[in-house]
């Protein structure tokens, strides 16, 4: 079968691959760039913990082929922590809203297009942001009020 | 599986004439590729159409209607102010699919021609009036979207055929439009039940209207006599009895684990009312 060469850019490096055309762009982050902090729950768009940005757009990575990320900007939770941990991260762990992490890397990167485009959400709007990321073991209250605390702590840091 | 990427509709359709097996085209994917992983379709052409010109655009026509690119996703409907209050019932329908993930991909094109009798975004595009205009073999034409859904994942669009815009009416003065579905919980499902009402006022009374019913019957369905119950009406308590009787008449339902039929027929007549009164207000300018 014909590869594609796919060229592409991740977490604001460039990246290129030999994508089969079936293969999708969490098949391509996790085993041709090595990207595994991205996680297949699923694999139909129903979990979220596939969740990456492309193009400033949330996506479920499971849901779009590799050869659809050409001339694509993605991101991924590894361009998330600079020197230090984004604020998410750290009232992640501030606020144990995790237990076994599995959902982490998507909430993590959801929660960040969310706060990207509302700096200050309400609680009734995180939890419709975030319908499309299933966590099975906190309960997600922990998780509502860790990107809260981290909403603020951007707002005053700005 | 042979990936295209054509730059005109025409190339698409001529790729899609010859494709001797199974082809899907691609446009957010959401169902596409669900279908292929799970392999319910295995397809030996994808056709990706996110290459050619204008199909991420939403463009206001000469006459005041709307044209949608096929590749617009649910994101960018919802964003787009002109759109919301011209036709908040199309962008309402749209936006209830899936979550802020698959709102960032899913179409309306992929909506309608996935083919399933409880896509959200059907019944407000059939309400509305909206058309489709389709590139072929045989060049292009336009048709409403009621024709579009041939029954569950079936269209009536024959081989080498696809859609290449979405085309709303203009709006008018004095006009409102409204979907509901009903769903267990209170995001993230399939509707049990739809509804979407269309109409337009002179001064108190309706003086046009189209409600189409969604997971109801094979495919979402225009009802007439629902809309007939409510034009030349003030849409008081009688009107509104003779609405939901219409509409739970022209329900055809069956019974599956969402719903039984005879839950969905009551509900369908509930959702009739409830949507008729949104456009209702909003046609008045009251009420988002």
């Amino acid at each position: 079968m014909t590869k594609i060469h796919v060229t592409t850019t991740v977490n604001g490096d460039p990246a290129e691959f030999l994508a089969d055309p079936r293969e999708t762009l969490l098949d391509a982050l996790r085993d041709q760039l090595g990207l595994t902090g991205t996680k297949e729950g699923c694999g139909t768009g129903d979990c979220g913990a596939c969740s990456v940005i492309v193009d400033g757009v949330l996506v479920c990575s499971c849901l779009m082929l590799a050869a659809e990320a050409e001339g694509k900007t993605v991101e991924t939770i590894e361009g998330m922590a600079g020197e230090e941990l984004h604020p998410l991260q750290r009232q992640f762990i501030e606020h144990a809203a995790l237990q076994c992490g599995f959902c982490t890397p998507g909430i993590l990167v959801a929660a960040k297009a969310l706060l990207e485009r509302n700096p200050d959400p309400t609680d009734t709007e995180i939890r419709y942001w975030l319908a499309g990321n299933l966590c099975r073991c906190t309960g997600y209250d922990k998780i509502i009020r860790a990107v809260q605390d981290a909403a603020a702590e951007m707002r005053g840091a700005a | 599986m042979r990936y295209h990427k054509p730059t005109s509709f025409t190339d698409a359709s001529a790729i899609a004439a010859a494709a001797p097996g199974t082809l899907r085209f691609l446009a957010g994917g959401t169902d596409v590729l669900v279908q292929m992983r799970a392999g319910m379709v295995q397809p030996d052409d994808l056709i990706d159409l996110k290459h050619i010109p204008d199909v991420g655009e939403i463009r206001q026509t000469a006459d005041g209607g709307w044209r949608i690119g096929i590749a617009v996703p649910g994101v960018v409907l919802g964003a787009h102010e002109g759109l919301k209050r011209d036709w908040p019932g199309v962008v309402e329908g749209m936006n209830l699919v899936g979550s802020t993930q698959v709102q960032g991909r899913a179409t309306l094109a992929g909506n309608l021609c996935n083919g399933s009798p409880a896509a959200d975004s059907v019944p407000g595009m059939i309400a509305a009036g909206a058309r489709v205009e389709v590139t072929g073999p045989k060049g292009s034409r336009e048709i409403a979207v009621e024709q579009i859904p041939a029954g569950p994942g079936k269209t009536n669009l024959t081989k080498g055929e696809l859609i290449s815009a979405i085309l709303l009416p203009p709006r008018g003065k004095n006009g409102g439009d409204a979907y509901l579905r009903f769903i267990p919980r209170t995001e993230m499902d399939i509707a049990v039940v739809g509804c979407a009402v269309n109409l337009r006022l002179d001064v108190d009374k309706i003086i046009e209207a189209r409600v189409a019913l969604g997971a109801v019957a094979p495919t979402v369905i225009l009802s007439e006599a629902a809309a007939r119950a409510i034009i030349g009406t003030t849409l008081d308590a009688s009107a509104l009895q003779a609405l939901t009787s219409a509409a739970e008449a022209g329900a055809k339902p069956i019974s599956d684990k969402r719903g039984t039929a005879e839950f969905r027929t009551e509900v369908v007549g509930v959702l009739a009312r409830r949507a008729a009164k949104i456009a209702y207000d909003r046609a008045k300018g009251q009420g988002k």
